[in-house]
């Protein structure tokens, strides 16, 4: 999919797509974590329709119901503001011991300091997963923590 | 002390009710503010007595830190960007504004000096007014916004070189003077910039504190040291806020933003004031129809640029239009412009800009609002396909 990125100086930046459906639609995503939601394709070309506007919880949980790849950003985020703090994708990789084991099994976060925040399975995000929550190998883990941490998190998961 | 007290008490709520009302309007704040310190102060319809000092001193932090968050406003790469995509757009926005504003001097019989700071005042759009107007007309997804807001940066960068020049300039002596002073402005200029690029890092490191209380002190701290050492070498104080701004890295920028704008609002609001107060509402009439004239010539020249900027991203007949009355409002930057000028003494300056910046700082946001719909009665030339 073609997602044309517009910078919007001092405004922030606007992703415009097309649908198969035939819709044009622009994404505004403000500096101030905001979203418009709008659609070309009125009797002008160049003024959309605005079909939302999103605060940042409501946004945020959007891009929860839709799908996986905007959590990781928004950790991705989180690390940017707080030096040192860096997030990682892990796999449960297949044979792992901690296949059909529950989170808490893995002892992660006392062993390496770092935490897993979300559970990727398949197209379902499960955020802020529970200690009892059953991996699966195949199941990509969020990790946030030290580099050193999430270097332990995956050695544990192979091991 | 009592009388002091009371009396800006009742000039802040007076404020907070003229913005208020133009909020309401969908106005910018900014000509009402005008509007008030014209009608106060000298002349006006009350002289203003035990705030009178303090609002001048507070107007002076309002123009640092105006000048501070303007700097602040963008950041490197939306400077790299506007500079790859719309120079021909920066270079038409010069070329139609500023000559009316340096003819206009020269008919008026001003000096050269006066007739640049005019050139500047009618050169530059009000990012404040524009940005606005932008979120409030719930534009910011229309096709032709980010030319708009290419404009509005390439403004930005051009008043990094415009303001230290203009004050060089202003302060007058002989050629050779004049000439060794624009090259020390030029050198200033590129050394705080170059400054920014290598050790810009450091200063967000040391501005991007965990806590408001520390960003707010060290920010104002750092803004405030190095306008006073520009103002030691005869730059203007104002010159040295806009450079800190410029050196902020986008991350701390961010942050230092959302700290500082209250106090931005607060002391701007008495800069606006107080350039107000020192023009007698009786002084403008021999200024007014220049100024209404200049308005209507720029706002003209204007809607020139914005439709130009908005053609190069190739946006329909009604977007340009939308782009074109977008721009017109004049704002902060022409008084800022105007502020150096009075203050070394060209005074006639004062009353042309505050009425030249009342008419088109409430003209322009209404102008803009309903461009579309007078661009709407003609028929679109060139549908895109």
């Amino acid at each position: 999919m073609d997602v044309t990125e517009i910078l919007l100086p001092g405004v922030g930046v606007r992703y415009e797509f097309p649908t198969s459906s035939g819709d044009r639609v622009g994404i505004v995503a403000k500096r101030d974590r905001e979203f418009d939601l709008v659609r070309y394709g009125g009797s002008d070309p160049d003024a959309p329709e605005t079909l939302l506007t999103l605060t940042r919880e409501e946004a945020d949980a959007v891009a929860e119901i839709l799908g996986a790849p905007r959590i990781v950003e928004r950790f991705a985020d989180l690390t940017r503001e707080i030096p040192g703090l860096v997030s990682g994708t892990l796999e449960v990789p297949a044979g792992s011991r901690f296949d059909g084991q529950p989170l808490g099994e893995t002892r992660s976060r006392t062993l390496t300091g770092a935490s897993i925040v979300a559970v990727v399975r398949g197209d379902r995000v499960l955020a802020s997963p529970t200690p009892a929550e059953v991996l699966r190998s195949g199941d990509l883990l969020v990790v946030v923590g030290t580099t050193s941490g999430i270097d332990g998190v995956r050695k544990i998961l192979q091991g | 002390m009592d009388a002091f007290l009371l009396e800006l008490g009742v000039i802040l709520l007076l404020l907070a009710a003229l913005a208020n009302v133009a909020g309401r309007l969908g106005l910018s704040a900014i000509p009402a503010f005008l509007l008030a310190g014209l009608l106060l102060g000298e002349g006006g319809i009350h002289d203003l007595g035990a705030s009178t000092s303090f609002i001048e001193v507070a107007g002076e932090l309002g123009v640092l830190l105006l000048l501070l968050l303007l700097g602040m406003e963008f950041s490197a790469a939306e400077f790299a960007a506007s500079l790859r995509r719309h120079t021909p757009s920066g270079l038409v926005d010069l070329v139609l504004n500023a000559p009316v504003g340096f003819a206009t001097g020269l008919l008026l019989g001003y000096d050269w000096q006066a007739c640049l700071a005019l050139a500047g005042i009618t050169w530059i759009s009000s990012s404040g007014i524009v940005a606005r107007l932008l979120s409030d007309l719930k534009r910011t997804g229309f096709r032709e916004t980010p030319s708009i807001l290419s404009v509005l940066v390439l403004e930005d960068i051009a008043m990094a070189v415009f303001l230290p020049l203009l004050v060089v300039v202003l302060s007058g002596g002989t050629a050779l003077v004049a000439t060794g002073n624009v090259v020390a402005a030029v050198a200033v200029v590129a050394a705080v910039l170059l400054a920014a690029r290598l050790f810009g890092h450091h200063l967000g490191r040391m501005i991007g504190h965990g806590d408001d209380e520390q960003v707010l002190l060290r920010v104002v701290g750092v803004m405030l040291l190095v306008s006073g050492l520009t103002y030691l070498v005869d730059a203007s104080a104002a010159v040295g806020a806009f450079l800190v701004g410029l050196a902020i890295p986008q991350d701390a920028a961010r942050r230092a933003r959302g700290v500082l704008k209250p106090l931005r609002d607060l002391f701007a609001a008495l800069f606006f004031l107080s350039f107000g107060l020192h023009t007698a509402p009786g002084e403008l009439g021999p200024y007014l129809l220049v100024a209404l004239l200049l308005a209507a010539v720029t706002a003209v020249t204007k809607v020139g640029t914005g439709m130009f900027a908005a053609s190069r991203d190739g946006v329909g007949s009604r977007g340009r239009a939308r782009a074109g009355a977008a721009l017109i409002a004049r704002g902060e930057f022409s008084i800022v412009i105007a502020e150096l000028a009075v203050s070394a003494g060209y005074t006639e300056i004062g009353p042309l800009a505050a009425a030249y910046v009342v008419i088109l700082g409430i003209s322009g946001p209404l102008l803009a609002k309903y461009a579309d719909r007078l661009a709407a009665t003609r028929p679109d030339p060139a549908p895109t396909p």
